[in-house]
């Protein structure tokens, strides 16, 4: 494997609530004491799902991938990566207060910056916003924002609303603003069923209905008008798998032909917009490991600067080094851990 | 190529059309404001009767929520899948460059001129004091 390449989807996990709280407010913090909070888990990613942590990458009586030490050597070192981001995927977005969703962004913020980017020069981060009042967001990202080792903006694909909402838009004009893309992980606030048909019974079939809820915030993203008011803002896919972009291109393309008047200010393709404003993470891969088919995917894609290499550590989605896709094509590979990456995120290019 | 008159002008009044066949070829003439346009009634999508459309303005955005409506009735959205095309020009809205229906030359002439060039006027009697449309096919 080339080594030095970029890992666009890495996820640290907070050891327990205790470790945030040096760095909340004394009223917080004692909220969260008085509380009696110890965790602020999701569903996401339940703790004995084989899919939160590969079995090799479950330590004895931790978290998987709490420790810098962790990180380092299951997969900075492993995989020769040289440069991963962040995505930290922790409760913020669930609690139903919006101050105490800012407190908890800025801690685990504030976590990431002292307990992991400043002690590991390999490491960058996304912004985690609370995402609950928008206007609480953009302070959070101006506050983080002149800090260049945050390179992102993260936030959740199922939300108490679809993502193109016009009540979003002042975190996309602070993203667009400072450079930093949006990145939209797989997960949930869990307001709301996770597939449109209302709540499933089984893991498997939340997992699966990701990627349908990706497609739907493409549609919003893209109909509500946010690539034409802020047209130089990119959007990262992360976790969302990838095999469905080519068929969600065309369908969505397909009817903006016959319902253009509804959305006038989407004055190209949706597939064009996709193709120049959103990328990919290549993990989970959820294509069969066949060269030709990978070729014809991308074919169908239209473009090969849409993927972004990511590792999804320490999700259980690949075993060994097996870290790339099978079947990748020729010459992509180099593409994918650095050129689309870096053209991605400017401020990996920038000296910190 | 053979110019063919098809209709009167006081059958197409301004904001109507009328489907005419040509050498077995269905055309839309569509008058908008007194001037007149000849679309082929086959859209370039699926081949969908596009003559029968509802006729709608252009509808563009400099950004969103914002909804600037012009040329009311120059657009035609085929009945089909809701493709709109410029009647002028048949340009395709979402794609101009390369999705246009076929469009037709059309003129009006008096009847005297029509009986001098000998145009060809198969289904329409041709009268000194009316005005025709002639359609290039």
């Amino acid at each position: 494997m080339l080594g030095g390449a970029i890992d666009c989807d890495l996820h640290p996990s907070v050891p327990n609530l205790r470790a945030l709280h040096p760095y909340m407010t004394d009223h917080w913090r004692d909220i969260i004491v008085q509380r009696g909070l110890s965790e602020l888990e999701s569903i996401a990613y339940p703790a004995n799902s084989p899919l939160t942590a590969r079995p090799d990458w479950r330590p004895e009586g931790r978290k998987p991938a709490s420790t810098l030490d962790l990180v380092r050597t299951q997969a900075l070192d492993p995989f020769r990566i040289g440069t991963a981001i962040c995505n930290c995927l922790y409760g913020v977005q669930l609690l139903f207060s919006e101050d105490m969703g800012a407190g908890m962004a800025r801690a685990l913020n504030d976590w990431m910056v002292a307990e992991w980017l400043d002690k590991e020069p390999r490491l960058r981060a996304s912004i985690v916003v609370p995402v609950q009042n928008p206007e609480l967001a953009v302070d959070e990202i101006e506050r983080l924002a002149g800090d260049t080792r945050f390179v992102q903006v993260l936030m959740l694909v199922m939300g108490d609303m679809p993502l193109g909402k016009r009540l979003y838009w002042p975190i996309y004009a602070a993203a667009e603003r400072h450079n930093l893309p949006i990145g939209i992980h797989a997960g949930s606030s869990y307001r709301h069923p996770v597939t449109p048909l209302g709540w499933p019974t089984y893991y498997t079939e939340d997992y699966a209905a990701q990627a349908p809820a990706f497609q739907q915030a493409l549609s919003s993203l893209i109909c509500e008008g946010v690539f034409s008011k802020y047209p130089s803002l990119k959007v990262v896919l992360l976790e969302s798998g990838f095999t469905w972009l080519p068929a969600h291109m065309w369908r969505l393309t397909k009817f903006w032909r016959g319902l253009r008047m509804e959305v006038p200010w989407v004055d190209r393709a949706p597939a064009d917009i996709m193709r120049s404003n959103v990328r990919l993470t290549t993990q989970p891969c959820d294509a069969p490991p066949d060269r030709a088919i990978f070729q014809r995917l991308l074919d169908h894609m239209g473009s090969d600067e849409l993927l972004l290499f990511s590792s999804d550590y320490p999700h259980w989605q690949f075993d060994g080094d097996e870290i790339l896709p099978d079947g990748l094509p020729d010459g992509l590979a180099k593409k994918i851990m650095f050129d689309n990456p870096r053209a991605t995120y400017a401020r990996l290019t920038e000296t910190v | 190529m053979p110019r063919h008159v098809v209709a009167t002008t006081t059958e197409i009044p301004a904001g109507t059309r009328k489907l005419v066949t040509v050498r077995g070829r269905r055309i839309g003439i569509f008058n908008l404001n007194g001037e007149y346009f000849g679309l082929f009634d086959r859209c370039p999508h699926q081949g969908g009767s596009l003559c029968l459309g509802l006729t709608t303005g252009l509808v563009e955005a400099p950004e969103p929520g914002t909804y600037e409506y012009s040329r009311r009735g120059e657009i035609l959205r085929c009945p089909w899948h809701g493709w709109e095309f410029d009647i002028r020009t048949g340009q395709s809205v979402t794609d101009p460059e390369s999705i246009r229906a076929r469009s037709y030359q059309v003129e009006v002439a008096g009847g005297t001129e029509v009986i001098e060039r000998k145009l060809v006027a198969e289904t329409v009697p041709v009268m000194v004091e009316e005005n025709y449309i002639i359609v290039d096919v």
